[in-house]
């Protein structure tokens, strides 16, 4: 069937900010649908709350709307843009969620727009757990015993059906957040407790547990005509009770045999159709028992997803594509297979000639105090793929490109230490973020294959993969590199030990082992993905390294440049990279250079295949990039882009003769090095803060005396504050020294006075050596010392003076000149009682790249990599400042809901996964609008607990003040409440947690404070307001860390926002 | 220390790897399969005789052997080429590992060939004649003049060599997995199936749907079967060029004027249709894999089928008694044929499966369907 002429428009809802279980595979899946859509001539109008993404980038729809998914907002849209339909699949459980909302209020029937893609019935049928399960036995399909429970007395009796261990599943929450296994009642309770409160259905589904069967997924897209196809199969390393987002997977399924992989594909297929997904991907998950092969279904996602993502990338069929142009009408046999350009139809099956790993990666550091287990809620924050010939090749591969300092399966536990079986055996049962490490070192302690199944339940398949790669570790460890023949190098390599854990081996150093390595010619060839197995004819250049004969490189003679991707998420360095990345390959592409991406991580739009000239689908590390520049000899590199991934090779890739074009290593790590840097600010003579370098404790303490607390403590080349603290007082600097951070000469820890209640911007610049044009002032919201990437920010600035940022302009555009910038800056400064100090300097593209092109209306990123490629800024006519009319404001979003227990408080080290953007005709309005975005909006009226710290006390009568007269009855502690009655306003009193119940926490727990203001100032402090917090996010209860913050809460209540909506198009016209 | 073998094709490619089956040397046609599960099934599937298959997945072994997933009593390919070994086995159902199942049926085979570069050059030089040596003596240069003596796969009839030699009944149904045995059913059709090569899951999927089945000799004189009073014949799958298979196409005629429902599957397809007057050619490098669309015509419903043939019928000379039912969506080759006014039709894919996807199951019902009219 043809594409659908009764549709004229259609409305995609996105994914919105960042968070654990939603991450850029919905960029990549809301941009592949965007381009899909308007291609045949379909107006395309969008919402996102996420101004990080490429599909909120102006060009991509007709009509972009960067506005809070909440439905009432997206009415509006629809009020004014009158779409004729909703694609509700491209957006995760957000769009889902938000879909079924309008749906649920009539809005998508008063306004006369058509669902397509997925039916309401379907949604609900897919995520209802018992509608599901209803419908799964209905077709002769087994599943685990389980019932749903609505309350904790029908939770009760369905457990005691099932028994211990119990799996606990909330409905209707995405990354099944909320859910948990429980060995005992106590657990039981607690877990069902809060899935019940999560669950917006409030709804459980209480399971028998499947604990240890293996796992696998299906992904399968459907058409309108009934014609089925699987993308890909899934395996998951990690057997059933860890989220398939936190395990390790493997593509395509291993252990199946032919009749049980049918078996498999039919039972998917029976699912699409009872279910009614009528057009477009979906993903299937199963479980099977490996003792006798009973096969149960688990669940079923009607809508594109991580997995989609990963399938896409693992075999180069873009589902979201695909799944797009079937729900207008299409059917597969009437799409092109675009990677096989053309030469097979889309309805056909990929048959893959490699394997892929993918693994998740984790920020538990970023959360000391949160369970690190894994469990059936999604807790990873990223992931990489890698592929290879071998698994055994794809998972090293996989490891090194990580980037968690391992170099392959490193040891992780001293084998001679006392309790080093206990420890082992104990990471192998009950899993955490790096259970594959210790999975080696169970062999490396001479476990069996059966031993370490029995703990871990991870397939004999994978182990005897891993025991293989630990026994020729074993044989090699000693020897020495250059007793190794081309045989044995061949050999090693194929099984994919990178050059750098060779050397661990070989007790020598990585560039020794490649010199012998290339000595003896043993180099990695390239071969294609190209979703057929060679059977056809391909060009599509989408390429992985391995060691076999036969290498399929095939590279050009064009002027060709490489961009160096981000590789993994993390906090700190995500979804903002990948945009920027992904414009310089577009700009570039389009100046005629042939692009080269280099990149790791599947969820990214950077590693879609057509968004370069070439994709390398590999690790980024040094071995791995001068691999790929071996063969094709790029005229010039970009590392600026990548966050601090590629930048950590710059300097190895110069030396190694690589062209690295735009701002030069050497600029860079002038920036970086506090003692360099320092020393240029003050040739510029401008200010920083009083600050030291300590290589011991003794030192720190030295500083400390000199420069005085508090201070910001933090290691030097870090992205995302990791570890960064401020420390009061002696006690805790000796604390710090020593716990927090391994000091040593080469990683000193950098002392900076602390700038308290500072005023912090970040400004973006471009500079092409002549020429600096400022992209974006940026104001934040909370005080210098809270992490600028989890600070809220406004451009323009909201307060400060134009003389204050005219001083601002010029030390940056000094700056910019004395490093000789070629291409992006960004810039920290603070501004503290008349004075400018400048914080930090980044000659690189910054995590507010996206937010300030949004804001102003111009693609920085890509007219800085222009810049780089020598195309002046007068050249490409951006040659002034653009201060908008409007105001934008970004704001964080964290995962503290998936951490309960973890303190959110805000501070030096960033926590958030990701951000919002809310436009509005002035500062208050905008901000308000972000709140909604992130879900963080004050109610407007209620009882609020205020408890200011001393510092912040002159401002409690204002806040005071403004909180009553926005009709918020007060509540605060003794002092406060003392302050507030003299001033003349009302206050309850209420007992801090330290004095004893009936205290504030009860308060909370009782749902008597609607919002919560509290901001603390010593460690003590700190601890005991934690609790407050931690009680406020269990509760939803608003609440802000800082007085500034607070303000412009009220400030945007006042503002009374009336919903305005902006069309991103017309904002800049 | 496993030993050595060595890949040589008649171009005078060779390529070097390990031996993990027989030591020995075996000569065939190489041909590659894009199919990433079911290397059992391959093996074992009679339409490989005389043919040395290169997979193109890498891991192959993993899941080991048993006894349910042969698709006839021996193994059929001349050879196995493949990437990886895998090095641990691991399923329920295996009784052992592949390089042991390889030894003893004395099949020779090599891994560590880079599967997908000779891929590629089968692709584009077409099917090649090839040799595979395992053991202590290797002599390259022998092996290239071994596979260039290969006689190649045109003009052989491999049909009469794969045959059983008497016939025989069969009464097992698919095997299910759940319950872990064969289905038994109770008959209601008398079928007869021309074993040019037949594959078991063929047969189960007959008995599925209530056929009583007399498995005969590719030889077979058409007249003991009409004596049998068949409700239909069913023409199997098999190796080989059809075109010399001249008693087939004669008995198939007979058959046809007789009004006999006819079912053919690969060989049988290209055999009726030679039967009806088309004729058939030899492909580049056939199809062999498990993820072909084929369209049906008349329903435009897209079915992704498995597919193992090396001939296929030509679309030229197509007689008017020859209806195209199905084809191809990757090559728009014929995939199936019904004959005008007659209960018979073919298809060249396997609707059996074993190994790939089971979308055209519904072939058999057809047949079935057109006995009880």
């Amino acid at each position: 069937m043809p594409k659908r002429q009764d549709l004229k428009s259609i409305l995609i809802i996105g994914a919105g900010p960042i968070v654990i279980g939603q991450a850029c595979e919905f960029d990549y899946s809301g941009a592949q649908a965007c381009t899909a859509l308007r291609e045949e001539g379909y107006r395309v109008i969008l919402v996102n709350s996420n101004p990080a993404t490429i599909m909120t980038d102006p060009k991509m729809a007709d009509a972009t709307y960067i506005e809070p998914i909440e439905w009432r907002t997206v009415e509006k849209i629809i009020e004014k843009e009158k779409p004729d339909a909703l694609l509700p699949t491209m957006g995760g459980q957000t769009a889902l969620n938000c879909a079924l909302d309008l749906e649920r209020h009539s809005v998508l029937e008063k306004h006369d727009v058509e669902m397509i893609g997925a039916k309401k019935e379907a949604i609900d049928k897919a995520e209802d757990r018992n509608l599901f399960r209803e419908a799964m036995l209905r077709i002769g399909l087994d599943m685990p015993k389980a019932a749903v429970a609505h309350n904790m007395e029908q939770a009760h009796t369905v457990q005691e059906t099932v028994g211990f261990p119990t799996v606990i599943r909330p409905s209707f929450t995405m990354g099944g957040s909320g859910g948990g296994i429980a060995y005992n009642k106590e657990e039981f309770v607690e877990i069902c407790e809060r899935g019940l409160d999560l669950s917006p259905t409030n709804e459980l589904l209480i399971e028998e547990s499947i604990l240890g069967w293996k796992e696998f997924e299906m992904e399968v897209v459907r058409d309108s005509k009934d014609n089925c196809i699987i993308i890909c199969s899934i395996e998951n390393l990690d057997p059933i009770g860890i989220h398939t987002g936190d395990s390790i997977t493997v593509a395509p399924a291993q252990t199946l045999t032919d009749k049980e992989y049918q078996m498999m594909r039919n039972a998917s297929l029976a699912v699409l159709r009872e279910i009614g997904v009528d057009t477009g991907g979906s993903n299937v998950q199963f479980a099977l028992n490996p003792e006798d092969g009973r096969l149960t279904i688990i669940e079923m996602n009607p809508r594109v997803s991580r997995s989609s993502a990963l399938a896409s990338k693992a075999t180069g069929f873009p589902i979201a594509r695909v799944a797009a142009k079937l729900a207008v009408g299409y059917t597969l046999n009437e799409l092109d297979n675009e990677i096989t350009g053309g030469k097979t139809p889309a309805s056909f099956e990929p048959s893959i000639d490699y394997v892929v790993t993918k693994i998740p990666r984790f920020a538990f550091e970023k959360f000391p105090k949160a369970d690190d287990c894994l469990t059936t809620q999604m807790k990873s924050v990223g992931e990489v793929m890698a592929i290879g010939s071998t698994f055994q090749e794809s998972l090293q591969k996989a490891l090194r490109g990580l980037e968690a300092d391992k170099a392959g399966l490193d040891p992780v536990v001293d084998l001679n230490a006392y309790d080093a079986r206990n420890k082992i055996r104990s990471e192998c049962i009950s899993a955490r973020g790096e259970r594959i490490f210790y999975l080696a070192d169970a062999f490396r302690l001479g476990m069996s294959v059966e031993e370490v199944f029995d703990l871990s339940r991870v397939d004999p398949w994978f182990l005897a993969q891993i025991q293989d790669i630990v026994s020729i570790e074993l044989q090699i460890n000693g020897t020495s590199v250059t007793d190794v023949d081309a045989d044995k190098m061949f050999a090693l390599k194929r099984k994919g030990f990178s050059d750098a854990r060779l050397a661990q081996l070989f007790c020598s150093s990585e560039s020794s082992v490649r010199e012998r390595r290339r000595a003896l010619n043993i180099k990695p060839v390239f071969k294609r993905v190209d979703s057929c197995a060679v059977e056809f004819d391909t060009q599509t250049a989408y390429l992985y390294s391995t060691y076999q004969l036969e290498c399929e490189a095939n590279p050009t003679d064009r002027k060709k440049i490489m961009i160096l991707g981000g590789g993994p998420n993390r906090i700190g360095q995500g979804i903002e990279f990948d945009y920027c990345c992904v414009h310089a390959s577009l700009a570039l592409r389009e100046d005629g250079f042939e692009t080269i991406m280099v990149n790791c991580n599947p969820e990214t739009v950077s590693t879609d295949y057509d968004i370069s000239d070439r994709l390398y689908f590999e690790p980024l590390t040094l071995e791995d990039v001068l691999a790929i520049i071996d063969v094709e000899n790029p005229d010039g590199i970009i590392v600026h882009y990548g966050g601090q991934t590629p930048l950590k090779l710059a300097e190895a890739l110069e030396k190694s003769g690589a062209n690295i074009i735009g701002t030069t290593p050497d600029a860079i790590d002038l920036a970086e090095d506090r003692e360099r840097f320092s020393k240029m600010l003050q040739e510029l003579g401008l200010k920083q803060p009083l600050n030291g370098t300590a290589r011991s404790l003794e030192q720190a303490q030295d500083i400390a005396d000199a420069i005085g607390f508090p201070l910001v403590v933090r290691p030097s080349y870090v992205l995302g504050g990791r570890a960064m603290e401020i420390v009061y007082d002696k006690d805790s600097l000796e604390h710090y020294m020593h716990t927090a951070v391994q000091v040593s000469n080469d990683s000193p820890v950098l002392l900076d006075s602390f700038l308290d209640h500072a005023i912090e911007v970040d400004i973006d610049i471009i500079c092409d050596g002549e020429d600096v044009v400022i992209g974006g002032i940026m104001q934040h919201i909370e005080q210098a010392g809270i992490h600028s990437g989890d600070s809220a920010c406004s451009l323009p600035p909201y307060s400060l003076a134009s003389n204050v940022l005219d001083e601002m302009r010029a030390q940056v555009i000094a700056m910019a000149k004395k490093l000789n910038v070629i291409g992006l800056m960004n810039t920290q400064l603070a501004y503290q009682d008349g004075e400018v100090y400048v914080i930090e300097v980044n000659p690189r593209a910054s995590r507010t790249v996206p937010f300030v092109s949004k804001a102003i209306g111009v693609p920085l990123a890509n007219i800085a990599a222009r810049v780089m490629s020598g195309v002046s800024l007068k050249a490409q006519n951006f040659t002034k400042e653009i201060v908008p009319k409007h105001f934008s404001v970004k704001e964080a979003v964290f995962p503290f809901n998936k951490f309960l227990g973890v303190d959110p408080i805000l501070g030096p080290e960033m926590r958030s996964t990701g951000e919002v953007m809310g436009i509005g005709k002035d500062f208050a309005s905008a901000f308000d609008k972000a709140q909604l975005a992130a879900g963080s909006r004050a109610p407007e009226n209620g009882k609020a607990f205020v408890s200011l710290r001393r510092l912040d006390r002159n401002e409690l009568i204002d806040l005071g003040k403004k909180l009553s007269a926005q009709g918020f009855s007060l509540v605060s502690t003794r002092s406060n409440r003392d302050m507030l009655n003299e001033a003349g306003l009302e206050c309850e009193v209420v007992n801090k947690v330290s004095e004893g119940s009936p205290h504030v926490v009860d308060m909370i727990k009782n749902d008597d404070i609607d919002l919560i203001i509290n901001s603390t100032e010593d460690i003590q402090g700190v601890t005991d307001a934690a609790a407050i917090r931690c009680q406020a996010l269990v509760h939803k209860v608003p609440f802000t860390t800082t007085v500034a913050a607070a303000f412009a809460m009220l400030n945007g209540l006042k503002a009374n926002n009336k919903l305005t909506i902006t069309k991103l198009q017309s904002l800049h016209s | 220390m496993s030993q050595v073998a060595l890949l040589a094709l008649e171009d005078g490619k060779v390529l070097h790897g390990k031996s993990i089956g027989a030591n020995g040397e075996t000569l065939g046609e190489v041909v590659f399969n894009t199919s990433m599960t079911g290397y059992q099934e391959i093996l074992t599937d009679p339409s490989y005789a005389q043919q040395i298959v290169a997979l193109t997945y890498p891991h192959i072994g993993n899941t080991g052997t048993n006894s349910v997933d042969e698709e006839s009593d021996k193994v059929h390919a001349a050879g196995l080429i493949i990437r990886d070994l895998s090095l641990m086995v691991s399923n329920w159902r295996s009784d052992r590992p592949l390089g042991e199942y390889l030894k003893i049926n004395h099949i020779v085979a090599i891994s560590d060939i880079d599967t997908r570069a000779l891929t590629r050059h089968l692709r584009t030089q077409g099917a090649l004649k090839g040799c595979i040596i395992a053991g202590d003596e290797i002599d390259q240069e022998a092996a290239i003049a071994k596979a260039q003596s290969f006689s190649g796969l045109k003009n052989m009839d491999l049909a009469k060599v794969v045959s059983t030699a008497q016939s025989y009944k069969f009464n097992q149904g698919s095997y299910s997995l759940e319950e872990t045995k064969f289905n038994k059913l109770d008959a209601k059709f008398k079928v007869v199936v021309y074993d040019y090569g037949v594959k078991k899951n063929i047969l189960r999927m007959l008995v599925n749907r209530g056929c009583d089945l007399t498995i005969v000799n590719a030889q077979a004189p058409v007249e003991t079967i009409l004596a049998m009073n068949p409700d239909g014949v069913f023409l199997s799958n098999g190796p080989g060029d059809p075109e010399p298979c001249d008693y087939a196409i004669k008995n198939i005629q007979i058959l046809l004027e007789k009004d006999m429902p006819l079912f053919g599957i690969c060989l049988g397809h290209q055999l009726l249709s030679l039967a009806v007057g088309a004729t058939t050619q030899k492909m580049k490098f056939g199809h062999h894999g498990a993820n072909h669309p084929v369209q049906n015509l008349h329903t435009k419903q897209v079915m992704i089928t498995s597919q193992n043939h090396g001939f296929s019928v030509s679309e030229e000379n197509m007689p008017n008694d020859l209806k195209v039912t199905h084809r191809s969506l990757f090559d728009n080759s014929i995939q199936g044929i019904s004959v005008v006014n007659k209960k018979a039709f073919g298809f060249q894919g396997h609707p059996e499966a074993s190994p790939g996807p089971h979308d055209m199951s519904g072939l058999f019902d057809i047949f079935i369907q057109e006995m009880n009219e």
